[in-house]
């Protein structure tokens, strides 16, 4: 056997990579969830404290400072780890999925929430006072005229922090969730053979590489509006 | 006479600088009043207080017929007969210049999006920009940008418009456009506050000429009279200065 024939064998073997495509395309489909859970809801969490904090109410203000800046110091495997083999202990057993799904859902609502907030107060002050002088209220201006400039305004951050932080479903593996690379590393337990971990990276690939993609497409096409 | 502005013994303090020191302000239905003064003694802050944008630290302030300062006032209610115009025009950027004036006739004065259209493009119309209703802001020059501003308060039809230095941001060749439309408003019948430096346009149009200085006013009367023969040292001072521009 030749070298590169050795290598193909290694890295490609057509025999394992047939026998475990179902597994990894089932990986998939998990991470394809979790990811859409984690975007949906953690984009959705931290708009909603933006909103409550741009009220200034000072004791809710701090606590949502406080949460905020809890979960961006904590690296996610730590929260992740934190919630499925701690909370057992306070008598709540979430799943593998929910385990993962809820923590980098925090976090990612902890980094969204810091992007609207400095969006919202890029706003300049005469948006607000144009708005109030009409007769709209504090609740219409932010809606109308504020949250849309500043929406605009966080778009490129908030697609980076979104597609870093997605990525980090792959951390689920660590409490046994069967998303890609969870599948990938069992199958190459049982097959001796590292080819599925290939065709886990493929399938990051193909999942993530459109949200670059369309991110950057977003990006450009709402840099010009302005 | 049926005033649609009393402001009594307004006083405002930001910290430790007290900026209004007891103004008193009376204007008349139809009159145009012009607040002149040196940069720094309250003139906007006085106009700001007027629809309750700065909270002022003591007084009474009445615009046509509601207590600005009474905590039952809605403001957001009493703040649509009251238009205001800024320096720097502040048009909503995101918006099209339809979109701006019609923003708070469809959420405070009710309007569908129909009638909200017919009375922003007729406000439109009044400010000579019919045709520039689909352009966004930053496709319009500052002179069209400020009477989209004004179209955006009139389109409310309010009691009383308030100016605060409309024309101070325009290159000098927009301004003339922008005083044009000022102009129409005036004849209309507007009641309307202005703080400006443009001299020519009160000697021209105003009612009544407000000079202020260190939150006070310090006197008040005819442009002809302040213009030519002002009774007050600091006036003089103040309207030699400007002229010599």
């Amino acid at each position: 056997m030749s070298r590169w024939d050795k290598f193909l064998d290694t890295f490609f073997n057509a025999r394992v990579m047939a026998k475990y495509l179902p597994d990894i395309l089932e990986g998939t489909v998990l991470t394809i969830e979790l990811a859409l859970l984690i975007v949906l809801s953690g984009l959705l969490a931290g708009l909603v404290l933006a909103l409550i904090r741009s009220l200034g109410v000072r004791p809710v203000n701090w606590l949502i400072i406080f949460v905020v800046d809890l979960f961006r110091s904590l690296p996610p495997l730590v929260v992740i780890v934190l919630i499925y083999f701690g909370l057992p202990s306070a008598g709540l057993s979430p799943s593998a999925f929910v385990s993962t799904w809820l923590s980098l859902a925090l976090v990612l609502m902890a980094f969204a929430e810091e992007i609207f907030w400095a969006g919202i107060t890029s706003v300049p002050k005469g948006q607000w006072e144009a708005s109030r002088s009409t007769g709209l209220g504090f609740g219409q201006t932010l809606m109308n005229v504020v949250l849309p400039q500043a929406l605009r305004l966080t778009i490129a951050p908030l697609t980076n922090r979104t597609i870093a932080i997605t990525k980090g479903t792959a951390l689920g593996t660590v409490v046994a969730l069967h998303e890609i690379l969870g599948m990938a590393s069992s199958a190459v337990s049982n097959s001796y053979n590292p080819s599925p971990l290939v065709m886990g990276a493929a399938a990051y690939l193909v999942l993530f590489v459109p949200v670059v993609v369309g991110a950057r497409w977003i990006e450009t096409r709402f840099a010009w509006k302005r | 006479m049926s005033y649609i502005v009393r402001a009594r013994g307004i006083h405002k303090h930001f910290g430790h600088l007290h900026v209004l020191k007891g103004v008193d302000l009376d204007v008349a239905e139809r009159e145009l009043v012009f607040v002149i003064g040196p940069s720094g003694s309250g003139k906007s802050t006085l106009l700001r207080c007027l629809n309750r944008l700065e909270e002022p630290s003591s007084g009474s302030i009445e615009v046509a017929g509601i207590d600005m300062l009474d905590a039952r006032t809605d403001i957001n209610h009493a703040r649509q007969h009251i238009g205001m115009v800024f320096q720097s025009f502040n048009l909503y950027p995101h918006m099209t210049a339809l979109g701006n004036v019609t923003l708070a006739l469809r959420k405070v004065a009710g309007k569908s999006r129909a009638e909200a259209d017919a009375l922003g493009q007729a406000a439109l119309e009044r400010v000579g920009l019919a045709d520039r209703a689909t352009h966004r802001p930053l496709e319009l020059s500052g002179g069209q940008q400020q009477r989209v501003a004004i179209a955006r308060a009139i389109a409310l039809e309010p009691k009383v418009m308030l100016f605060d230095e409309p024309t101070s941001a325009l290159d000098p060749e927009l301004v003339g456009s922008v005083l044009a439309v000022m102009r129409s408003l005036r004849d209309s019948g507007m009641t309307m506050i202005v703080v400006s430096h443009e001299m020519g346009f009160a000697r021209a149009a105003a009612d009544r000429v407000v000079f202020m200085d260190d939150g006070l006013i310090v006197e008040q009367g005819p442009p002809a009279r302040i213009f030519e023969s002002p009774a007050h040292e600091r006036t003089r001072a103040f309207i030699g200065q400007i002229q010599r521009h």
